[in-house]
């Protein structure tokens, strides 16, 4: 890296097993402020894994992680809330029985000094950030069950935006959309970049995430493989990447990367 | 009844040029699948007085049905967070017959040793103890549902046997009886009723509510500039809300005392017995503000609060209720809580109407309570009920069965009817579910 600015976060030498399988083995990754760095992988390959030792759901064996240069100690979801940290799941983000306020401030309601709901408050609330992320949404009265995909996932990044979040780790977003509502969640990624706030996307699937990346990061059984700029690197390369765990000569190799004879 | 708003909502964003009708429910925003229930109630009610001759529907059998909903009416409001939640409670008849039970020994043996026979603070303290045993048997249940794992339907089938056996060792079988005075008028009759003129006051307060309701969410709404409904729409809704509510007060005020109570009441007080009797209007039923004012807290609980939002989120969607940090085991059991106190007041009604505390009561009332919430539009697949529909459920209910009586069916006969409705009821909003995706 050429980049001399404090990543947001720094995940070094990062290892968990299960068992005695090395799910994760001495990975490091590095996400900058502003910018999308997709995670690519097989299943199995331990991508999702080392993002949930960062949204805190598993505990690391060893290694470190560091927000902002500081050494972070994440050992739950509540641990990595407070350091800006929310994760984006795809289909267990929303109840699909409430509407898209409701939805917005579940489990930290606006309530009116008599300590009821502050219903026409939060819908305020949820209409000015909504109103940012995707000006076309209008659909604030229904539950939210009833919206489209896209519409679904701009509710549940809505929600991580409320929370203030500084990284976001959205784990296979558009994998049950449309090409419409994929298209959606991309401008989405881009305004968030915007604003400054670090993504991790996670995925199987190269297509899904090429175009949106900055950097891609690939694994393979448990070990990074290597990181590259998008600009650097064609598709074909970074599936050469996954597959076969092959690092193209402008991609960083990792302790996973095959060894050339 | 989401699903209702999800349909209209729909229709407004896809056709600009709909129909008068569609434009009137959109404009005034009542909930079509509400309506659908209270068209079935209507068709019920002309149905049994074109059958009965004109029996029916008279202030006599409306006011006495009335007072027969009002037990079961009270425990469908609680039994409706309870199938939100994805949950069942089996047991709410035997904590009925239990907290009647130990409501029943409270006023007749155990504190007229203390205070002395009808003592005026027995009623309330015999309620208070009724509710605090309610509201422990529900933590009970609600602890071993969420904090062991065991499924509600199993926890409340085992309720069911447990607390009706737990009635016949109160008082070894033995039927308590006679009910404080006080306490009494929890049941109705021509005591527990409030009389004309505290009727119409109630009438009146209650239309006052209503508008102030409507312009109080209109200030709101404009307050943060959201789209406002039509004046004709709230006008209408006003009226309409407020002829109902005295159309109610009036009927009830129809149903004029009995002729030997009325004459008894007259040498009472020395009132000269004048020439075709003198008709003293019952009023509104004690049993029936009270599940009225149940409904409205519940609908309060389950609108207004923290804690209504997460039932429906639970039951919605369990796993993100628990990612967005709600306390989803506290729930569960603050849930059943309220379904035991709930049961307590039920309890406090059924057990002042029969003037006894017996070992059956409340039998068959959880069937009674589940088959109101459902038929009133709560789903069991959770997530999607209300108080309101619930409490119409239970008045269709006790319509068909108040209705088959006066056409004198056989009770085998009404049984079978009830299980059919049912049925019914549920495949028909299936299907409406279905047409509304």
């Amino acid at each position: 890296m050429t980049d001399q600015r404090t990543p947001l976060v720094e995940m070094k030498n990062v290892s968990i097993s299960f068992g005695g399988i090395h799910a994760v083995d001495n990975a490091s990754v590095d996400l900058y402020p502003g910018e999308v760095v997709a995670l690519l992988g097989h299943n199995g390959a331990g991508k999702s894994t080392l993002i949930k030792i960062l949204s805190g759901a598993y505990k690391r064996d060893a290694g470190e992680i560091l927000i902002n240069g500081e050494p972070a100690d994440i050992n739950n979801p509540r641990d990595a809330k407070k350091y800006g940290i929310e994760t984006i799941y795809q289909t267990l983000a929303v109840a699909d029985n409430v509407d898209a306020a409701a939805n917005l401030y579940l489990g930290r309601e606006l309530r009116t000094p008599w300590g009821t709901l502050d219903d026409v408050a939060m819908e305020a609330k949820a209409r000015e950030v909504m109103g940012r992320l995707n000006p076309n949404f209008q659909r604030f009265k229904e539950p939210v069950k009833a919206l489209s995909g896209g519409q679904r996932q701009s509710v549940a990044i809505a929600r991580a935006i409320l929370f203030d979040a500084r990284i976001l780790i959205m784990d296979e977003p558009t994998a049950a959309l449309g090409p419409q509502e994929t298209a959606q969640v991309g401008e989405l990624i881009k305004q968030l970049k915007k604003e400054g706030i670090g993504i991790f996307l996670i995925s199987h699937d190269i297509h899904d995430v090429f175009d949106l990346a900055d950097r891609v990061s690939v694994m393979k059984n448990g070990q990074v493989v290597g990181h590259a700029r998008t600009q650097d690197v064609t598709k074909d390369e970074v599936l050469g990447m996954i597959i076969l765990g092959k690092c193209p000569p402008k991609a960083i190799p990792g302790p996973g990367a095959m060894q050339v004879a | 009844m989401a699903d209702i708003t999800q349909a209209t909502q729909t229709n407004r964003a896809r056709n600009a040029d709909e129909n008068p009708v569609k434009r009137f429910f959109r404009a005034t925003e009542i909930d079509t699948r509400l309506l659908g229930m209270v068209g079935a109630l209507v068709i019920i009610w002309v149905g049994f007085q074109l059958l009965t001759g004109g029996l029916f529907l008279t202030p006599r059998n409306l006011w006495n049905l009335t007072v027969q909903t009002s037990s079961v009416a009270v425990m469908a409001t609680g039994m409706v967070l309870i199938i939100v939640t994805r949950n069942i409670d089996l047991s709410v008849g035997s904590v009925l017959g239990f907290c009647g039970m130990i409501m029943g020994v409270m006023q007749a043996k155990i504190l007229p040793q203390y205070l002395g026979l009808e003592h005026p603070a027995i009623w309330i303290i015999t309620l208070g103890c009724g509710i605090l045993v309610g509201a422990a048997i529900g933590a009970l249940h609600g602890s071993i549902i969420a904090f062991l794992n065991v499924p509600a339907f199993i926890v409340t089938l085992g309720g069911l046997l447990v607390w009706r056996g737990a009635t016949w060792f109160v008082t070894s079988g033995q039927t308590v009886a006679p009910m404080n005075s006080t306490f009494r008028l929890m049941g109705g009759g021509t005591e527990g009723s409030i009389g004309a003129t505290a009727s119409w006051i109630v009438g009146i307060v209650a239309c006052l509510a209503i508008v102030g309701a409507i312009l109080n969410s209109r200030k709101q709404r404009k307050r943060f500039g959201f789209p406002l409904r039509p004046v004709w729409a709230e006008y209408f809704l006003s009226v309409l809300g407020c002829v109902l509510v005295l159309g109610a007060v009036a009927v009830a005020n129809h149903y004029y005392w009995p002729t030997n109570i009325a004459r008894r009441y007259a040498d009472a007080n020395g009132i000269a017995w004048p020439e075709g009797g003198l008709q003293i209007p019952h009023g509104i039923a004690i049993p029936v503000l009270m599940a009225i004012a149940v409904g409205i807290v519940m609908t309060f609980i389950a609108t207004r609060l923290r804690f209504g939002r997460y039932v429906f989120a639970l039951g919605g969607n369990p796993e993100a209720a628990e990612l967005a940090g709600i306390k989803t085991r506290w729930v569960t059991v603050k849930i059943f809580m309220l379904m035991g106190i709930l049961c307590a007041i039920a309890a406090a009604i059924s057990t002042a109407r029969l003037n006894a505390a017996t070992n059956a009561q409340g039998e068959l009332d959880e069937l009674y309570t589940i088959a109101a919430a459902v038929i009133g539009g709560t789903s069991l697949a959770g997530g999607v009920g209300t108080i309101a529909g619930a409490m119409i459920g239970a008045l269709v209910m006790q319509s068909l069965q108040s209705g088959m009586v006066l056409l004198g069916i056989d009770s085998p006969f009404q049984r079978i009817v009830v299980g059919v409705v049912l049925v019914v009821a549920v495949w028909l909003d299936t299907v409406y579910r279905a047409r509304a995706k």
